[in-house]
């Protein structure tokens, strides 16, 4: 079978204008990226290489300075193409509503009539295993809970192409592990394509069939790693050898770029 | 329920007993009892004289803050999403705020002449600086991730107002109405204190001048009730949206 290109970053860079104490900043590329649609893709790189840049220009919530970005064949414009979800990971739930009226805010605003909402709702709320809470709050619940709040936001409105920035970062490794085994479980049934930023090493070799490796500012692909794990892993291939060897090697490509990073050059 | 009840008796009636204990002390020269002052509160309400006066004042405290809290939020929002504006604009607005505004009085005197819209303009600018800081800081403080929410949800200016901005800034915008609110009052009644020909200011001024003091007390004793019970109104309101 051969892999359809999804979504696409042609030369894609990012600068930064001037602003004052500081010169231009450039923070990202040129970076080609081909998704192939239904692959799970990782990216590492240093902190503040331009990962969340890069899932912007995908969102369409920036634009490139320089290059193209298309999904499903068309170019990204200024506004969020249809069919693109998010999740952050600032905790992007709003206070003020309800679970289940925060995971049905998208389909109200997008017109989508009342059964057909309650309907995808309660399978979201089901599926993230938050009917319990649909009448609390986000305040009322803990930061893993309000992440899947967010997630379940996100998946009720059916995106082909999932878009993740550390959207475990402020979470413990325990609960990271399990949110890792139902990102897996949502990957699957829902057969979308999906783009995860994270620092962590062991989150990208984990989850992901391919990981990108970014270079220190300004970001590039220094190498695109194939992981070879079946559709149906979990989160138990962490005791396997070669998870270690796959972590081991992302390490390796890293190493040298973090220092950079670090050292401000 | 019952309990919050009991509080505000306790604390009634230690207000009252404070007052007579004073009115015991300070002799009747500087100070009314409490039943003379009810007693003269209750004739009041009951004159068409009072009520005259009570019309005017509020006619000029309404006006006043249909212009305060209008203008005062239309700035704040404006403010609010422009930043750099904003920023250049919140030092010149705390200062405004916090200067006493009845050194402006004879500037408004000049330009408003004597009479209905002095008030309103003297009550208003009490009114509008404390509602156009609060709605900005409320605007300010949306997170940028609930604004890149919106985006992605693919909402319109209008829907990312009305669902994301307005209510994520309500609690700061209620507050900065009851404070506004009360400001605005304070400055209706310190502008009918001064070169006004009726309202209660004006009632109050010319019982100063006649020395009587149960006039006096019984007037701020009403004054007092009102501010309390609207005060209580906007709180249980800002508290609704919070």
């Amino acid at each position: 079978m051969r892999a359809e290109t999804h979504a696409e970053l042609r030369g894609a860079t990012r600068v930064f204008p001037p602003r004052e104490g500081q010169g231009e900043v450039h923070a990202l590329g040129p970076v080609d990226l081909a998704l192939e649609r239904g692959e799970f893709f990782s990216v590492v790189g240093p902190s503040g290489c331009g990962k969340s840049t890069l899932l912007e220009l995908l969102a369409g919530l920036q634009q490139p300075t320089a290059g193209t970005v298309a999904f499903e064949g068309r170019p990204v414009g200024n506004e969020p193409p249809d069919g693109i979800g998010v999740v952050f990971q600032e905790d992007a739930s709003f206070p003020w509503l309800t679970v289940w009226d925060n995971v049905a805010f998208g389909l109200r605003r997008a017109g989508v009539d009342a059964a057909e909402t309650e309907r995808r709702v309660r399978d979201a709320l089901a599926f993230m295993g938050l009917l319990d809470f649909s009448r609390a709050h986000p305040a009322q619940l803990s930061g893993g809970m309000r992440q899947r709040v967010c997630i379940a936001r996100t998946l009720v409105l059916q995106p082909r192409l999932i878009l993740l920035d550390e959207p475990f970062g402020a979470l413990d490794q325990q609960t990271r592990l399990l949110m890792g085994d139902e990102l897996l479980r949502l990957w699957r049934e829902t057969g979308a394509t999906v783009l995860l930023i994270t620092h962590a090493l062991d989150e990208a070799a984990m989850l992901s069939d391919r990981v990108g490796v970014m270079s220190a500012r300004p970001g590039r692909f220094i190498d695109v790693l194939a992981t070879g794990w079946a559709r149906s892993r979990d989160s138990r291939i962490v005791s396997r050898p070669e998870f270690g060897a796959v972590t081991g090697r992302l390490w390796d490509l890293l190493r040298e770029e973090s220092i950079k990073a670090l050292g401000g050059r | 329920m019952t309990r919050r009840w009991v509080d505000y008796l306790l604390l009634a009636a230690g207000f009252l007993a404070l007052w007579q204990i004073l009115f015991l002390l300070a002799g009747e020269h500087a100070l009314a009892s409490p039943a003379a002052t009810l007693r003269r509160a209750g004739e009041l309400l009951a004159s068409g004289a009072f009520w005259k006066h009570a019309a005017e004042t509020g006619t000029a405290f309404g006006l006043a803050c249909l212009v305060a809290l209008s203008s005062g939020l239309a700035l704040g929002i404006w403010l609010g999403f422009r930043r750099l504006a904003g920023e250049v604009a919140d030092p010149i607005l705390g200062s405004l705020y916090s200067i006493p505004k009845i050194t402006l009085y004879p500037l408004i005197l000049l330009l408003f002449g004597l009479g209905l819209s002095a008030k309103v303009a003297f009550g208003a600018i009490h009114g509008i600086f404390p509602v156009a800081i609060f709605t900005m800081n409320g605007i300010r403080q949306v997170p940028p991730v609930h604004l890149k929410t919106a985006r992605v949800l693919r909402l319109s200016a209008w829907q990312t107002a009305k669902s994301v901005l307005m209510p994520s800034a309500a609690a700061e915008i209620a507050a900065g109405l009851r404070v506004g609110f009360s400001v605005t009052l304070l400055g209706t009644l310190i502008g009918e204190l001064f070169a006004s020909t009726s309202g209660i200011g004006y009632s109050l001024v010319r019982a100063m001048d006649t020395h009587q003091v149960v006039e006096i007390m019984a007037l701020t004793f009403l004054l007092f009730a009102f501010a309390a019970l609207a005060n209580s109104a906007l709180l249980a309101l800002e508290r609704r949206v919070r």
